[in-house]
Formats: structure tokens, C-alpha cells, sequence
């Protein structure tokens, strides 16, 4: 079975202080899929994503990666497998410069000093920061440090890459840049995010959360027309499919002009 | 500029005088990091009333430095930055101990402030040592030497881990700081209680961040140990600098130089 899958069965979690996060979450990503996962604040988008490398265990339910169960015995192999960026890049870059920070995962996986630099030197160039080599990340842009951070998690060769907001905070051109990479990724993706725009063009799937449970899943395309399922879930079209808010006219693709009012949660 | 602004100011400049290429930069950390501790051994192990034998000793941070290229004025700037620490330890010698040791003519100076004048002459070789090994080794280079030299993990990791988090805490800080007088109308803002409570905040968030930092390492499969990719070389160039200066520093330790020096003089005239 390949490496590439995801499979999540009726997947529930409750925190220690009794909040509900997840409840019947189900749904399998196949190879090479590139998905998106959205929803209001506190939807379960970020505890979904840390139950596919198990940094938390489900209280219900399982998931599978490529066929094998996460499960303490299988840690190890999952999160080789399974790649994570989070947040916030000044929570993954520790070390005191950026090439020892992407060579830490190599070096985790026991790999020789020499093949760690040829990861190090192949990840950097592929975010196009092999020049950030030797600086340290405290003194990075925002966009910067969270290229290196996205290097940092590809230089361990995983085969399904999970993100979290990986817009947030950034500037349009550094932005534009970010998708034009993830773009450009052959692995299976997923990556829970408030940018519906972002999703809209990286992700031809997208899976809704509202409540801790799924409540739509299916073509990105179809799902970001819905008002209605988006107006439930707290969300609303992205701005690349609302009408121009200057002349009124329905975005390219729509064949009539959508009621006023007609993109937002109202 | 605030005390914490000027200290991470400080800790970057150390930052970026360490990646400098000189013969001092050059030399194995490990070679420096040895040099170093029998340096502060040495010092360090003086009796309680040595001033003069001390003196011999400013020479290792001076030919380091300027080896280096480390300015004088900034490890000045430092050293009188750190030194109230240093002060405060011997501040009340002179009040305690108050014996003559030394005589200088008609005046009779007592042992508290011989000691007092022996702790800070410590301070300063050891303090002005310690900076110029980071500025010419790197936090980094220090933390991989100490690995290398078996040093426990924990301990390493702790360092490594320290310094990183310093500039994320420091920035916090900064911030907190400026939200608080960005609404106290020039005043003190409500003053202890609130610095009280900003201390907590500092923490609880602290916490957080450690635990985000944590999981962040653990998918990259962290397992207790930071094992950090960088090749050393311990050539025969760092064993003679480690030697030399080695044997210098026990010289320093067993003979009392400025005193030798001084009955050289008077027996000549």
C-alpha cells in the first residue's frame, strides 16, 4: 500500500477540561491529493491535523497512515512519514542557525554528517533559501523564517505534508510566493487554513469543520459557491469568487449575478 | 532603549562577531573551550588576598580579542554592564575584615578591601575570558564543544535551548512592555501590581511556547538528543594553542610573576 494515504475513521476527542474537539470525524485523502481543511475559530481544524502524526491519540475512532495504524509502536515511522509545519515558525526553528535547524530532522533519523549537509543544501534550494544557510532565524522576515520552516520539515523527506495556517501573517508578495511552492509540492497535502483564496487555488478538495465534526467535504470549486453551508460554518466565499465590490459583477465562471449581499455570512 | 532591548542588542552582537574568519575563530572549539577552563581554574583558585599575582593573567582575553577582532569597547561596555553582580559579592569586605594586610608606605590597607579588590579582578578576567570565547566560538561552537568533550546531553540541550529562547522571550517582554506604556499615559501604569501580573503573563505564555516547541521537535523526531552536523577537526595547530597557553596559565598559577619581576628590579638597583 502506498506511503501516500490517509485514512481517518470516526475520529472523536475531547480535551482534559471536557471541550468536545472532534466528534465522527471521518474521511481518506489518496495519493497526491491535495486537500484543504477549513472552519470558524475552534471549528478542530488544529486538532485534526495533531492526530495524523500523533501528537495527540484519538479518544475514538483510528487513523491510518498509508495502511498502518497510528499507534506508539508505529511513532517513529509515522512522523518520518508525515511532515508538519506548524503555526508559527519561531516554534521550529530552535537552533542557532538556519542550516542546523534544517539539518536537525536529518540528523534525528541517524543519517551521516555528509548526507545531512546534502539534505540541508537540497532543501534550502528548493524553498530558494539556500542563502539564509548560515544565518540565525531569530533575525529572518516573517516570510523567511517560515520558508526555512517548511525546508526544515522537507529536508526529512516525508511523503504527506500537513500545514497549519501557512499564510497567516505573511505579506502579498511573500504569500504569493508560498503558494507558488506549495504549488509546486508532489506530496499529498494537507493544510488547514483561514485562506479560503489560498485554498481555492492549491487544493482541488477541501473538507469543512464546524463543531468539531465534518460538515461538508468534496470539490473546492462547488463547496466555495455554497453560501449557505459556508454561512453555517462560520465562513465565507473567498474573495476571488465574490462579485467586484465596485461594479457589482459576478466573478468570472458565475452565470448570473449572485444576489447582493450574496458573498458574505448575512 | 530598555534593559532588555540592550541585552538582546548585546547577545546578537557576540552573534555576529562569532562568524567572523580569523586564526582565533579558526581553532578548534574544543582547544578553546579547554584553554578557557583552565584559564578560569587557575584564576579562580587564587587565595583570598592575591591581587598582584592575578595581573599576569589579562593577557589571554587581550591577545584573544585582538586575535579576534573583538573590540575593547564593547567587552568594556559588557563587563561594566555585568559588573554590579561582581560588587555586590564583595561590597562588604571592607566593612567585615578590617585587619591590615598590605602596608603601601604609612598606609595600611585592610584585608576586606584586598579581598574586595581580588574579587573584582577575578570577575573581570573571568567574565572578559568567557566573552571573548563566545564572540570568537559562537554560542553554537561552545555548545558543540562541551558535546564533544562529554559533556551530558541535558545539559547541552538546556544551553542550546536557552540561548535560541532568550531572543523569543526577550521580544515577548518588549512587547508587553510597550503595550503597558502604550496605555498608562506616561505614567507608571498602575505600577508592582501590574508588573506582578506581566510576570505571570510572561510565564503562562512561556509555558506554551514550550510546549508547541516541544511537539515541534518531536515531529521532527527529536528523541532527548540535539545532534547538531557539524564536523570538527582537531588539528595539531589547536593542540599547540591548547598547550601553550595551558602551560602558560599554570606558570601564571605557580610562580608569581610581578612579584619575581619586582625583586629582579630592586636587586638590580
Amino acid at each position: 500500500m502506498s506511503h501516500h494515504t490517509i485514512s481517518v475513521r470516526n475520529l472523536g476527542f475531547v480535551y482534559p477540561d471536557g471541550t468536545r474537539a472532534l466528534n465522527g470525524v471521518s474521511f481518506e485523502v489518496g495519493h497526491g491529493e491535495s486537500i484543504a481543511v477549513v472552519g470558524a475559530n475552534g471549528a478542530g481544524k488544529s486538532t485534526l491535523l495533531l492526530h495524523l502524526n500523533g501528537i495527540l491519540w484519538p479518544g475514538e475512532g483510528t487513523v491510518n497512515i498509508g495502511g498502518t495504524p497510528v499507534t506508539r509502536h508505529t511513532l517513529a515511522e509515522i512522523r518520518r512519514t508525515v511532515g508538519m509545519v506548524f503555526q508559527d515558525p519561531d516554534d521550529q526553528l530552535f537552533m542557532p542557525t538556519v542550516g542546523e535547524d534544517v539539518g536537525f530532522g536529518p540528523a534525528n533519523l541517524g543519517l551521516p554528517p555528509g548526507d545531512v549537509e546534502a539534505r540541508v543544501d537540497a532543501a534550502l534550494a528548493r524553498v530558494g533559501a539556500a542563502h539564509l544557510k548560515e544565518r540565525p532565524p531569530f533575525h529572518l522576515s516573517g516570510g523567511e523564517k517560515r520558508l526555512v520552516a517548511i525546508a526544515g520539515v522537507l529536508a526529512m523527506e516525508p511523503s504527506i505534508l500537513i500545514m497549519d495556517e501557512p499564510s497567516s501573517g505573511l505579506d502579498p508578495r511573500a504569500r504569493r510566493r508560498l503558494i507558488g511552492l506549495l504549488a509546486s509540492f508532489e506530496h499529498t497535502r494537507i493544510v488547514a487554513t483561514h485562506d479560503l483564496d489560498l485554498a481555492a487555488e492549491l487544493c482541488e478538495r477541501t473538507i469543512v469543520l464546524g463543531g468539531g465534526a465534518v460538515l461538508a467535504d468534496g470539490a473546492s470549486a462547488h463547496l466555495f459557491r455554497d453560501d449557505r453551508m459556508l454561512a453555517a460554518a462560520g465562513l465565507e466565499r473567498p474573495l476571488g469568487m465574490q462579485a467586484c465590490p465596485v461594479c457589482g459583477r459576478a466573478p468570472s465562471g458565475e452565470t448570473s449575478l449572485p444576489a447582493a449581499g450574496a458573498g458574505s455570512t448575512e | 532603549m530598555s534593559a532588555v532591548a540592550a541585552g538582546l542588542a548585546t547577545l546578537d552582537r557576540l552573534d555576529r562577531l562569532s562568524r567572523q574568519q580569523t586564526a582565533v575563530h579558526r581553532i578548534d572549539p574544543r582547544a578553546k573551550v579547554l584553554a578557557t577552563a583552565v584559564y578560569i581554574v587557575c584564576v579562580v583558585s587564587f587565595g583570598r588576598y592575591e591581587v598582584f599575582p592575578l595581573l599576569p593573567f589579562v593577557v589571554f582575553p587581550v591577545v584573544m580579542a585582538a586575535e579576534g577582532n573583538v573590540p575593547f569597547g564593547f567587552l568594556g561596555r559588557v563587563l561594566l554592564a555585568v559588573s554590579p553582580f561582581a560588587i555586590v559579592i564583595g561590597v562588604f569586605n571592607p566593612w567585615f575584615d578590617r585587619d591590615a594586610v598590605v602596608r603601601i608606605g604609612d598606609l595600611a590597607v585592610s584585608g576586606g578591601w584586598v579581598s574586595f579588590a581580588s574579587i573584582l579582578v577575578r570577575f573581570l578576567l573571568t567574565a572578559s575570558a568567557a566573552l571573548v570565547l563566545t564572540a570568537t566560538t559562537g554560542f553554537l561552537g561552545v555548545c558543540v564543544a562541551l558535546r564533544r568533550l562529554r559533556v551530558p546531553d541535558v545539559f547541552v540541550t538546556q544551553l542550546l535551548l536557552l540561548y535560541r529562547y532568550l531572543f523569543v522571550l526577550g521580544e515577548e517582554a518588549l512587547r508587553m512592555g510597550q503595550a503597558r506604556r502604550l496605555r498608562s499615559q506616561g505614567r507608571r501604569g498602575m505600577g508592582l501590581t501590574v508588573y506582578g501580573q506581566m510576570l505571570g503573563q510572561l510565564l503562562l505564555r512561556t509555558v506554551a511556547r514550550a510546549q508547541r516547541v516541544y511537539l515541534a521537535m518531536k515531529c521532527r523526531g527529536f528523541d532527548g538528543e540535539v545532534r547538531v552536523a557539524r564536523r570538527l577537526c582537531f588539528g595539531r595547530a589547536d593542540l599547540v594553542f591548547l598547550a601553550v597557553w595551558s602551560a602558560l596559565f599554570v606558570v601564571f598559577r605557580a610562580i608569581d610573576v610581578p612579584g619575581l619581576l619586582g625583586r629582579l628590579v630592586e636587586g638590580v638597583s
